[in-house]
Protein backbone atom coordinates (compact mmCIF):
# COMPACT_ATOMS: atom_id res chain seq x y z
CA UNK A 1 0.00 0.00 0.00
CA UNK A 2 1.29 3.43 -0.91
CA UNK A 3 2.07 5.88 1.89
CA UNK A 4 0.92 9.48 1.51
CA UNK A 5 4.07 11.50 2.10
CA UNK A 6 5.36 15.02 1.50
CA UNK A 7 7.79 15.47 -1.37
CA UNK A 8 10.84 16.00 0.90
CA UNK A 9 9.85 12.93 2.92
CA UNK A 10 9.37 10.76 -0.15
CA UNK A 11 12.67 11.78 -1.79
CA UNK A 12 14.71 11.54 1.43
CA UNK A 13 13.15 8.16 2.29
CA UNK A 14 13.57 6.45 -1.05
CA UNK A 15 16.14 8.17 -3.30
CA UNK A 16 19.83 7.68 -2.51
CA UNK A 17 22.99 9.02 -4.14
CA UNK A 18 24.21 6.37 -6.58
CA UNK A 19 20.71 5.07 -7.38
CA UNK A 20 19.44 4.42 -10.87
CA UNK A 21 16.44 6.73 -11.19
CA UNK A 22 13.79 7.01 -13.90
CA UNK A 23 11.68 10.19 -13.91
CA UNK A 24 9.34 9.38 -16.78
CA UNK A 25 6.54 11.15 -18.66
CA UNK A 26 6.57 11.47 -22.45
CA UNK A 27 6.46 15.29 -22.88
CA UNK A 28 3.32 15.11 -20.73
CA UNK A 29 3.32 14.79 -16.89
CA UNK A 30 7.07 15.25 -16.45
CA UNK A 31 7.78 15.15 -12.68
CA UNK A 32 9.60 18.50 -12.40
CA UNK A 33 8.73 19.10 -8.73
CA UNK A 34 10.31 15.76 -7.77
CA UNK A 35 13.40 16.48 -9.90
CA UNK A 36 13.81 19.84 -8.18
CA UNK A 37 13.53 18.19 -4.75
CA UNK A 38 16.35 15.78 -5.76
CA UNK A 39 18.48 18.82 -6.69
CA UNK A 40 17.65 20.54 -3.37
CA UNK A 41 18.57 17.43 -1.39
CA UNK A 42 21.97 17.41 -3.10
CA UNK A 43 21.81 13.82 -4.36
CA UNK A 44 24.71 12.85 -6.63
CA UNK A 45 26.14 9.99 -8.71
CA UNK A 46 22.69 9.13 -10.02
CA UNK A 47 22.19 7.07 -13.14
CA UNK A 48 19.38 9.02 -14.77
CA UNK A 49 17.09 7.05 -17.09
CA UNK A 50 14.59 8.78 -19.39
CA UNK A 51 13.64 8.39 -23.05
CA UNK A 52 13.69 12.18 -23.53
CA UNK A 53 15.90 13.84 -20.88
CA UNK A 54 13.97 17.09 -21.49
CA UNK A 55 14.51 20.21 -19.35
CA UNK A 56 14.28 18.30 -16.06
CA UNK A 57 17.40 16.20 -16.71
CA UNK A 58 19.14 19.21 -18.33
CA UNK A 59 18.64 20.92 -14.95
CA UNK A 60 19.72 17.90 -12.88
CA UNK A 61 22.79 17.27 -15.10
CA UNK A 62 23.74 20.97 -14.92
CA UNK A 63 23.53 20.75 -11.11
CA UNK A 64 25.91 17.78 -11.05
CA UNK A 65 23.39 15.16 -9.87
CA UNK A 66 24.21 12.58 -12.55
CA UNK A 67 27.17 10.34 -13.34
CA UNK A 68 25.39 8.51 -16.17
CA UNK A 69 22.47 9.10 -18.52
CA UNK A 70 20.45 6.40 -20.29
CA UNK A 71 18.36 8.02 -23.02
CA UNK A 72 17.06 7.91 -26.58
CA UNK A 73 16.39 11.54 -27.62
CA UNK A 74 18.21 14.40 -25.94
CA UNK A 75 16.80 17.61 -27.36
CA UNK A 76 14.56 20.48 -26.28
CA UNK A 77 11.40 19.48 -28.20
CA UNK A 78 10.65 21.85 -31.07
CA UNK A 79 13.36 24.26 -29.84
CA UNK A 80 16.83 22.71 -30.26
CA UNK A 81 19.58 21.44 -27.99
CA UNK A 82 19.73 20.71 -24.29
CA UNK A 83 22.75 22.90 -23.54
CA UNK A 84 23.55 21.53 -20.07
CA UNK A 85 23.51 17.96 -21.43
CA UNK A 86 25.66 19.03 -24.39
CA UNK A 87 28.20 20.79 -22.20
CA UNK A 88 28.45 17.75 -19.92
CA UNK A 89 29.05 15.46 -22.92
CA UNK A 90 31.24 17.82 -24.94
CA UNK A 91 33.24 19.47 -22.10
CA UNK A 92 32.66 17.38 -18.97
CA UNK A 93 31.02 20.31 -17.09
CA UNK A 94 30.13 20.34 -14.24
CA UNK A 95 31.37 16.74 -14.27
CA UNK A 96 31.90 14.10 -16.95
CA UNK A 97 28.71 12.29 -17.92
CA UNK A 98 28.72 8.69 -19.12
CA UNK A 99 26.02 8.09 -21.69
CA UNK A 100 24.19 4.91 -22.70
CA UNK A 101 22.31 5.80 -25.86
CA UNK A 102 19.39 3.92 -27.38
CA UNK A 103 16.50 4.43 -29.77
CA UNK A 104 12.96 5.13 -28.51
CA UNK A 105 11.82 1.69 -29.62
CA UNK A 106 14.60 0.02 -27.62
CA UNK A 107 13.85 1.97 -24.42
CA UNK A 108 10.10 1.42 -24.74
CA UNK A 109 10.70 -2.31 -25.17
CA UNK A 110 13.23 -2.29 -22.28
CA UNK A 111 10.73 -0.71 -19.87
CA UNK A 112 8.04 -3.18 -20.93
CA UNK A 113 10.51 -6.05 -20.39
CA UNK A 114 11.37 -4.66 -16.96
CA UNK A 115 7.69 -4.49 -16.04
CA UNK A 116 7.32 -8.09 -17.21
CA UNK A 117 10.22 -9.24 -15.03
CA UNK A 118 12.29 -10.26 -18.06
CA UNK A 119 16.10 -9.93 -18.19
CA UNK A 120 16.09 -8.44 -21.67
CA UNK A 121 13.88 -7.06 -24.41
CA UNK A 122 13.83 -8.67 -27.85
CA UNK A 123 12.68 -6.63 -30.82
CA UNK A 124 13.31 -5.84 -34.46
CA UNK A 125 15.57 -2.81 -34.23
CA UNK A 126 18.89 -1.06 -34.79
CA UNK A 127 19.22 -2.50 -38.29
CA UNK A 128 21.92 -0.58 -40.14
CA UNK A 129 22.39 1.85 -37.23
CA UNK A 130 25.81 2.79 -35.82
CA UNK A 131 24.22 2.94 -32.34
CA UNK A 132 24.85 -0.80 -32.04
CA UNK A 133 28.58 -0.14 -32.63
CA UNK A 134 28.97 2.46 -29.87
CA UNK A 135 26.70 0.98 -27.19
CA UNK A 136 27.95 -2.44 -25.94
CA UNK A 137 24.57 -3.03 -24.28
CA UNK A 138 22.93 -3.41 -27.68
CA UNK A 139 23.21 -7.05 -28.71
CA UNK A 140 21.36 -9.60 -30.82
CA UNK A 141 19.66 -12.95 -30.42
CA UNK A 142 18.54 -15.57 -32.92
CA UNK A 143 14.89 -16.57 -32.98
CA UNK A 144 14.87 -20.34 -32.25
CA UNK A 145 11.79 -20.82 -34.44
CA UNK A 146 12.52 -18.78 -37.57
CA UNK A 147 16.28 -18.15 -37.39
CA UNK A 148 15.70 -14.39 -37.68
CA UNK A 149 18.34 -12.20 -36.03
CA UNK A 150 16.67 -9.83 -33.56
CA UNK A 151 17.99 -7.03 -31.38
CA UNK A 152 18.29 -7.47 -27.64
CA UNK A 153 18.83 -4.87 -24.93
CA UNK A 154 18.85 -5.37 -21.15
CA UNK A 155 15.53 -4.64 -19.50
CA UNK A 156 15.29 -1.42 -17.49
CA UNK A 157 14.99 -2.07 -13.74
CA UNK A 158 15.47 1.29 -11.99
CA UNK A 159 16.12 1.43 -8.25
CA UNK A 160 13.33 3.99 -8.23
CA UNK A 161 10.88 5.38 -10.77
CA UNK A 162 9.14 8.70 -10.22
CA UNK A 163 6.13 9.74 -12.30
CA UNK A 164 3.51 12.48 -12.09
CA UNK A 165 -0.21 11.70 -12.54
CA UNK A 166 -3.56 13.46 -12.43
CA UNK A 167 -5.01 11.97 -9.30
CA UNK A 168 -4.81 9.42 -6.55
CA UNK A 169 -7.52 8.26 -4.18
CA UNK A 170 -7.02 8.14 -0.41
CA UNK A 171 -5.95 4.50 -0.61
CA UNK A 172 -3.12 5.52 -2.97
CA UNK A 173 -4.50 4.14 -6.24
CA UNK A 174 -3.33 6.35 -9.12
CA UNK A 175 -5.04 7.45 -12.35
CA UNK A 176 -2.95 8.48 -15.39
CA UNK A 177 -4.82 9.95 -18.38
CA UNK A 178 -4.03 11.50 -21.76
CA UNK A 179 -0.64 10.69 -23.27
CA UNK A 180 0.31 7.89 -20.86
CA UNK A 181 3.82 7.42 -22.26
CA UNK A 182 5.78 4.78 -20.37
CA UNK A 183 4.56 5.71 -16.86
CA UNK A 184 2.93 2.37 -16.13
CA UNK A 185 5.90 0.36 -17.40
CA UNK A 186 8.40 2.59 -15.54
CA UNK A 187 6.53 2.10 -12.24
CA UNK A 188 6.10 -1.65 -12.66
CA UNK A 189 9.75 -2.10 -13.76
CA UNK A 190 11.23 -0.32 -10.72
CA UNK A 191 12.10 -1.67 -7.28
CA UNK A 192 10.21 1.29 -5.76
CA UNK A 193 8.01 4.04 -7.18
CA UNK A 194 6.99 7.53 -6.10
CA UNK A 195 3.97 9.13 -7.79
CA UNK A 196 3.31 12.86 -7.47
CA UNK A 197 -0.28 13.89 -8.24
CA UNK A 198 -2.33 16.99 -8.99
CA UNK A 199 -5.03 16.09 -6.49
CA UNK A 200 -6.17 13.47 -4.06
CA UNK A 201 -9.83 12.50 -4.38
CA UNK A 202 -12.32 10.21 -2.69
CA UNK A 203 -13.09 8.25 -5.86
CA UNK A 204 -11.08 7.95 -9.08
CA UNK A 205 -14.32 7.30 -10.98
CA UNK A 206 -12.73 4.57 -13.06
CA UNK A 207 -14.84 1.59 -12.05
CA UNK A 208 -15.83 -0.37 -15.14
CA UNK A 209 -13.55 1.60 -17.46
CA UNK A 210 -10.23 0.70 -19.05
CA UNK A 211 -8.44 3.74 -17.67
CA UNK A 212 -4.74 3.49 -16.87
CA UNK A 213 -4.74 2.88 -13.12
CA UNK A 214 -1.77 1.97 -10.94
CA UNK A 215 -3.06 0.04 -7.92
CA UNK A 216 -1.74 1.36 -4.60
CA UNK A 217 0.15 -1.91 -4.01
CA UNK A 218 2.40 -1.10 -7.02
CA UNK A 219 3.35 2.33 -5.66
CA UNK A 220 5.64 3.03 -2.69
CA UNK A 221 4.64 6.64 -1.99
CA UNK A 222 2.03 9.07 -3.26
CA UNK A 223 2.76 12.80 -2.94
CA UNK A 224 0.32 15.65 -3.45
CA UNK A 225 2.17 18.09 -5.73
CA UNK A 226 -0.25 20.36 -7.60
CA UNK A 227 1.50 21.96 -10.58
CA UNK A 228 4.26 19.36 -10.12
CA UNK A 229 4.63 18.79 -13.86
CA UNK A 230 5.10 22.45 -14.85
CA UNK A 231 6.43 23.63 -17.30
CA UNK A 232 5.31 20.39 -18.97
CA UNK A 233 1.59 19.81 -18.68
CA UNK A 234 -1.11 17.81 -16.94
CA UNK A 235 -3.96 16.91 -19.25
CA UNK A 236 -7.19 18.32 -17.81
CA UNK A 237 -5.33 20.65 -15.38
CA UNK A 238 -2.92 22.97 -17.21
CA UNK A 239 -1.27 23.38 -20.61
CA UNK A 240 2.36 22.97 -21.60
CA UNK A 241 4.30 26.20 -21.08
CA UNK A 242 5.74 26.28 -24.60
CA UNK A 243 7.07 29.81 -24.07
CA UNK A 244 9.20 28.57 -21.14
CA UNK A 245 10.57 25.68 -23.22
CA UNK A 246 11.61 28.29 -25.79
CA UNK A 247 13.06 30.62 -23.11
CA UNK A 248 15.06 27.73 -21.61
CA UNK A 249 17.28 27.80 -24.70
CA UNK A 250 18.65 31.20 -23.65
CA UNK A 251 18.72 30.49 -19.90
CA UNK A 252 20.63 27.24 -20.30
CA UNK A 253 23.24 28.38 -22.85
CA UNK A 254 25.25 30.25 -20.24
CA UNK A 255 26.62 28.62 -17.06
CA UNK A 256 26.09 31.68 -14.86
CA UNK A 257 22.61 32.38 -16.12
CA UNK A 258 21.74 28.73 -15.59
CA UNK A 259 23.06 28.78 -11.99
CA UNK A 260 21.17 31.98 -11.23
CA UNK A 261 17.99 30.43 -12.57
CA UNK A 262 18.46 27.28 -10.46
CA UNK A 263 19.25 29.36 -7.41
CA UNK A 264 16.13 31.54 -7.77
CA UNK A 265 13.71 28.89 -9.01
CA UNK A 266 14.84 25.67 -7.32
CA UNK A 267 17.19 26.23 -4.37
CA UNK A 268 15.36 29.17 -2.80
CA UNK A 269 11.93 27.72 -3.34
CA UNK A 270 10.60 25.84 -0.33
CA UNK A 271 9.20 22.45 -1.19
CA UNK A 272 5.82 24.12 -1.55
CA UNK A 273 4.44 21.36 -3.70
CA UNK A 274 5.23 18.85 -1.01
CA UNK A 275 2.48 19.47 1.52
CA UNK A 276 0.94 16.30 2.79
CA UNK A 277 -2.23 15.18 1.11
CA UNK A 278 -3.51 13.21 4.04
CA UNK B 1 1.24 34.81 -54.85
CA UNK B 2 4.91 35.10 -53.92
CA UNK B 3 6.28 32.47 -51.57
CA UNK B 4 9.47 31.50 -49.73
CA UNK B 5 11.80 28.56 -50.40
CA UNK B 6 10.72 27.08 -47.08
CA UNK B 7 7.05 27.25 -48.12
CA UNK B 8 7.89 25.57 -51.43
CA UNK B 9 9.63 22.76 -49.53
CA UNK B 10 6.70 22.15 -47.18
CA UNK B 11 4.19 22.21 -50.05
CA UNK B 12 6.28 19.81 -52.17
CA UNK B 13 6.56 17.39 -49.24
CA UNK B 14 2.83 17.62 -48.48
CA UNK B 15 1.91 16.71 -52.06
CA UNK B 16 3.58 13.29 -51.72
CA UNK B 17 1.00 12.17 -49.13
CA UNK B 18 -2.33 10.58 -50.06
CA UNK B 19 -5.70 9.83 -48.47
CA UNK B 20 -4.78 6.15 -48.04
CA UNK B 21 -1.48 6.77 -46.24
CA UNK B 22 -0.94 6.04 -42.57
CA UNK B 23 1.88 8.38 -41.74
CA UNK B 24 4.30 8.37 -38.77
CA UNK B 25 5.04 12.06 -38.20
CA UNK B 26 8.11 13.75 -36.75
CA UNK B 27 8.16 17.26 -35.27
CA UNK B 28 9.13 20.32 -37.31
CA UNK B 29 9.14 20.21 -41.11
CA UNK B 30 7.46 16.78 -41.35
CA UNK B 31 4.63 17.84 -39.03
CA UNK B 32 3.94 20.98 -41.07
CA UNK B 33 3.93 19.02 -44.34
CA UNK B 34 1.68 16.24 -43.02
CA UNK B 35 -0.89 18.64 -41.59
CA UNK B 36 -0.85 20.77 -44.74
CA UNK B 37 -1.63 17.63 -46.77
CA UNK B 38 -4.54 16.86 -44.44
CA UNK B 39 -5.86 20.43 -44.77
CA UNK B 40 -5.64 20.42 -48.58
CA UNK B 41 -5.67 17.44 -50.96
CA UNK B 42 -5.65 14.53 -48.48
CA UNK B 43 -8.31 15.11 -45.78
CA UNK B 44 -8.47 11.38 -44.93
CA UNK B 45 -4.69 11.06 -44.41
CA UNK B 46 -4.07 9.23 -41.11
CA UNK B 47 -1.44 10.83 -38.87
CA UNK B 48 0.30 8.94 -36.07
CA UNK B 49 2.73 10.56 -33.61
CA UNK B 50 5.16 8.54 -31.50
CA UNK B 51 3.59 9.86 -28.29
CA UNK B 52 0.88 7.25 -28.91
CA UNK B 53 -1.73 9.42 -30.60
CA UNK B 54 -3.50 7.53 -33.40
CA UNK B 55 -5.43 9.34 -36.12
CA UNK B 56 -4.81 12.78 -34.72
CA UNK B 57 -6.14 16.01 -36.30
CA UNK B 58 -4.39 18.91 -34.61
CA UNK B 59 -5.76 22.38 -35.28
CA UNK B 60 -2.33 23.91 -34.62
CA UNK B 61 1.12 22.38 -35.11
CA UNK B 62 2.47 20.82 -31.91
CA UNK B 63 5.72 22.23 -30.52
CA UNK B 64 6.61 18.86 -29.00
CA UNK B 65 5.77 15.34 -30.06
CA UNK B 66 3.45 14.99 -27.07
CA UNK B 67 1.48 18.25 -26.96
CA UNK B 68 -2.00 17.96 -25.47
CA UNK B 69 -3.45 19.10 -28.81
CA UNK B 70 -2.41 15.75 -30.35
CA UNK B 71 -4.19 13.72 -27.69
CA UNK B 72 -7.32 15.88 -27.61
CA UNK B 73 -7.83 15.54 -31.39
CA UNK B 74 -6.87 11.85 -31.70
CA UNK B 75 -9.17 8.90 -32.32
CA UNK B 76 -7.39 7.21 -29.42
CA UNK B 77 -4.10 7.34 -27.55
CA UNK B 78 -2.02 4.26 -26.74
CA UNK B 79 1.06 3.87 -24.54
CA UNK B 80 4.50 4.48 -26.00
CA UNK B 81 5.56 0.79 -25.77
CA UNK B 82 2.35 -0.18 -27.59
CA UNK B 83 3.05 2.45 -30.26
CA UNK B 84 6.49 1.04 -31.01
CA UNK B 85 5.51 -2.63 -30.61
CA UNK B 86 2.12 -3.07 -32.31
CA UNK B 87 1.81 -0.06 -34.56
CA UNK B 88 5.34 0.64 -35.85
CA UNK B 89 7.08 -2.75 -35.54
CA UNK B 90 3.79 -4.48 -36.40
CA UNK B 91 3.99 -2.98 -39.90
CA UNK B 92 0.88 -0.77 -39.78
CA UNK B 93 2.58 2.41 -41.06
CA UNK B 94 2.81 3.17 -44.80
CA UNK B 95 4.96 6.32 -44.70
CA UNK B 96 7.56 7.54 -42.25
CA UNK B 97 8.66 11.17 -42.54
CA UNK B 98 12.23 11.82 -41.40
CA UNK B 99 14.85 14.55 -41.32
CA UNK B 100 18.26 14.83 -39.70
CA UNK B 101 21.39 16.92 -39.40
CA UNK B 102 23.11 15.04 -42.23
CA UNK B 103 22.02 12.91 -45.19
CA UNK B 104 24.18 11.11 -47.73
CA UNK B 105 23.55 10.17 -51.37
CA UNK B 106 21.79 6.93 -50.37
CA UNK B 107 19.40 8.56 -47.91
CA UNK B 108 21.21 7.38 -44.78
CA UNK B 109 20.65 9.84 -41.93
CA UNK B 110 22.65 11.20 -39.01
CA UNK B 111 20.89 12.79 -36.04
CA UNK B 112 23.43 11.73 -33.37
CA UNK B 113 26.80 13.54 -33.52
CA UNK B 114 29.00 15.61 -35.82
CA UNK B 115 32.60 14.47 -35.39
CA UNK B 116 33.74 11.54 -33.28
CA UNK B 117 31.09 9.82 -31.12
CA UNK B 118 33.26 9.80 -27.95
CA UNK B 119 34.40 13.42 -28.29
CA UNK B 120 31.88 15.05 -30.60
CA UNK B 121 32.21 18.45 -32.21
CA UNK B 122 28.43 18.77 -31.96
CA UNK B 123 26.22 16.55 -29.85
CA UNK B 124 22.82 16.25 -31.59
CA UNK B 125 19.60 14.96 -29.94
CA UNK B 126 19.98 11.36 -31.15
CA UNK B 127 17.69 8.75 -32.66
CA UNK B 128 14.39 9.18 -30.91
CA UNK B 129 12.07 7.04 -33.00
CA UNK B 130 14.04 7.47 -36.22
CA UNK B 131 16.17 4.30 -36.22
CA UNK B 132 13.18 1.94 -36.25
CA UNK B 133 10.92 4.28 -38.26
CA UNK B 134 13.56 4.04 -41.01
CA UNK B 135 13.19 0.27 -41.30
CA UNK B 136 9.61 -0.48 -40.16
CA UNK B 137 7.55 1.88 -42.35
CA UNK B 138 6.78 0.74 -45.88
CA UNK B 139 8.33 3.89 -47.38
CA UNK B 140 10.38 6.83 -46.08
CA UNK B 141 10.15 10.44 -47.22
CA UNK B 142 12.97 12.75 -46.14
CA UNK B 143 12.57 16.52 -45.86
CA UNK B 144 15.63 18.70 -45.14
CA UNK B 145 17.02 22.16 -45.91
CA UNK B 146 19.62 21.93 -48.65
CA UNK B 147 23.15 23.00 -47.70
CA UNK B 148 26.63 21.45 -47.96
CA UNK B 149 26.90 20.84 -44.18
CA UNK B 150 23.75 18.72 -44.29
CA UNK B 151 24.16 16.98 -47.68
CA UNK B 152 27.48 15.26 -47.08
CA UNK B 153 29.79 12.83 -48.84
CA UNK B 154 30.21 10.81 -45.63
CA UNK B 155 28.06 10.80 -42.48
CA UNK B 156 29.80 11.27 -39.12
CA UNK B 157 27.39 8.67 -37.73
CA UNK B 158 24.69 6.56 -39.35
CA UNK B 159 21.74 6.84 -36.96
CA UNK B 160 19.12 5.58 -39.39
CA UNK B 161 19.47 3.28 -42.36
CA UNK B 162 18.59 4.60 -45.79
CA UNK B 163 19.78 2.35 -48.60
CA UNK B 164 23.07 1.76 -46.74
CA UNK B 165 26.64 3.00 -47.27
CA UNK B 166 26.84 1.46 -50.77
CA UNK B 167 23.12 1.72 -51.54
CA UNK B 168 22.58 -2.05 -51.29
CA UNK B 169 22.58 -2.91 -47.59
CA UNK B 170 18.86 -3.14 -46.81
CA UNK B 171 18.29 -6.65 -48.10
CA UNK B 172 21.50 -7.99 -46.57
CA UNK B 173 20.33 -6.70 -43.18
CA UNK B 174 17.00 -8.50 -43.56
CA UNK B 175 15.06 -5.27 -44.06
CA UNK B 176 12.13 -5.82 -46.40
CA UNK B 177 10.62 -2.32 -46.54
CA UNK B 178 11.39 0.11 -49.38
CA UNK B 179 13.40 2.74 -47.50
CA UNK B 180 13.79 6.35 -48.65
CA UNK B 181 11.95 6.95 -51.94
CA UNK B 182 11.69 10.75 -51.87
CA UNK B 183 13.93 13.56 -50.64
CA UNK B 184 12.42 17.06 -50.61
CA UNK B 185 14.57 20.15 -50.02
CA UNK B 186 14.12 23.89 -50.35
CA UNK B 187 15.78 23.68 -53.80
CA UNK B 188 14.53 20.49 -55.44
CA UNK B 189 13.01 17.04 -55.11
CA UNK B 190 15.07 13.87 -55.52
CA UNK B 191 14.32 10.18 -56.01
CA UNK B 192 16.67 7.19 -55.85
CA UNK B 193 18.02 5.72 -59.09
CA UNK B 194 16.27 2.40 -59.78
CA UNK B 195 19.55 0.50 -60.17
CA UNK B 196 21.93 2.12 -57.68
CA UNK B 197 19.54 3.69 -55.13
CA UNK B 198 21.60 6.91 -55.36
CA UNK B 199 19.40 9.98 -54.97
CA UNK B 200 19.18 12.13 -58.09
CA UNK B 201 17.40 15.39 -58.75
CA UNK B 202 14.07 14.91 -60.55
CA UNK B 203 12.51 18.37 -60.18
CA UNK B 204 13.94 21.83 -59.53
CA UNK B 205 11.79 24.34 -57.67
CA UNK B 206 10.86 27.40 -59.80
CA UNK B 207 13.82 29.77 -60.22
CA UNK B 208 16.40 27.29 -58.87
CA UNK B 209 19.37 26.40 -61.11
CA UNK B 210 21.23 23.10 -61.25
CA UNK B 211 24.35 25.07 -60.23
CA UNK B 212 22.70 26.07 -56.95
CA UNK B 213 21.91 22.44 -56.19
CA UNK B 214 25.52 21.42 -56.97
CA UNK B 215 26.94 24.17 -54.73
CA UNK B 216 24.75 23.08 -51.85
CA UNK B 217 25.44 19.35 -52.10
CA UNK B 218 28.59 17.84 -50.60
CA UNK B 219 28.89 15.06 -53.19
CA UNK B 220 28.84 15.21 -57.02
CA UNK B 221 25.05 15.25 -57.31
CA UNK B 222 23.42 13.45 -60.25
CA UNK B 223 20.47 14.75 -62.23
CA UNK B 224 17.81 12.53 -63.83
CA UNK B 225 17.75 12.35 -67.64
CA UNK B 226 14.67 14.53 -67.60
CA UNK B 227 14.31 17.38 -65.07
CA UNK B 228 10.91 19.00 -64.56
CA UNK B 229 10.07 22.16 -62.71
CA UNK B 230 8.30 21.57 -59.37
CA UNK B 231 4.84 23.13 -59.76
CA UNK B 232 4.77 26.37 -57.74
CA UNK B 233 2.59 26.40 -54.61
CA UNK B 234 -1.04 27.20 -55.42
CA UNK B 235 -2.94 29.99 -53.70
CA UNK B 236 -4.97 27.35 -51.86
CA UNK B 237 -1.83 25.58 -50.58
CA UNK B 238 -0.18 28.82 -49.48
CA UNK B 239 -3.30 30.11 -47.74
CA UNK B 240 -3.77 26.83 -45.87
CA UNK B 241 -0.09 26.75 -44.82
CA UNK B 242 -0.01 30.38 -43.69
CA UNK B 243 -3.27 30.03 -41.76
CA UNK B 244 -1.86 26.94 -40.03
CA UNK B 245 1.37 28.76 -39.14
CA UNK B 246 -0.55 31.79 -37.88
CA UNK B 247 -2.81 29.66 -35.68
CA UNK B 248 0.28 27.87 -34.39
CA UNK B 249 2.16 31.09 -33.61
CA UNK B 250 -0.86 32.45 -31.72
CA UNK B 251 -1.19 29.22 -29.75
CA UNK B 252 2.50 28.89 -28.78
CA UNK B 253 3.75 32.45 -28.86
CA UNK B 254 6.44 31.00 -31.17
CA UNK B 255 6.52 29.51 -34.67
CA UNK B 256 6.65 25.72 -34.92
CA UNK B 257 7.76 24.12 -38.16
CA UNK B 258 7.71 26.26 -41.25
Amino acid sequence: MADLLTLPEAVSSYVRSGHSVALEGFTHLIPFAAGHEIIRQGLTDLTLIRMTPDLIYDQMIGCGCAKKLVFSWGGNPGVGSLHRLREAVEKGWPRPLEIEEHSHSAMAHAYAAGAAGMPCAVFRGYRGSDLAKVNPRISSITCPFTGETLSAVPSLRPDISIVHAQKADRAGNVLVAGIVGVQKEAVLAAKRAIVTVEEIVDDLGTTGSNATVLPSWTVTAVVLAPGGARPSYAHGYYARDNAFYTAWDGISRDRDRFRQWIDANVMRVPSAAGRSGA
Amino acid sequence: MTYTAAEMMTVAAARALTNTDICFVGIGLPSAACNLARLTHAPRLTLVYESGTLETRPNVLPLSIGDGELCETALTTVSVPEMFQYWLQGGRITVGFLGGAQVDRFGNLNSTVVGDYRSPKVRLPGSGGATEIATACQRIYIVMRHNPRAFVERLSFQTSLGHGPTGRERRALGVTTEGPVLLVTDLCTMRPDEETNEFQVVTLHPGVTDGQVRENTGWPIRFAARIDETPAPTAEELTALRDLNERTARAHGVTAGE
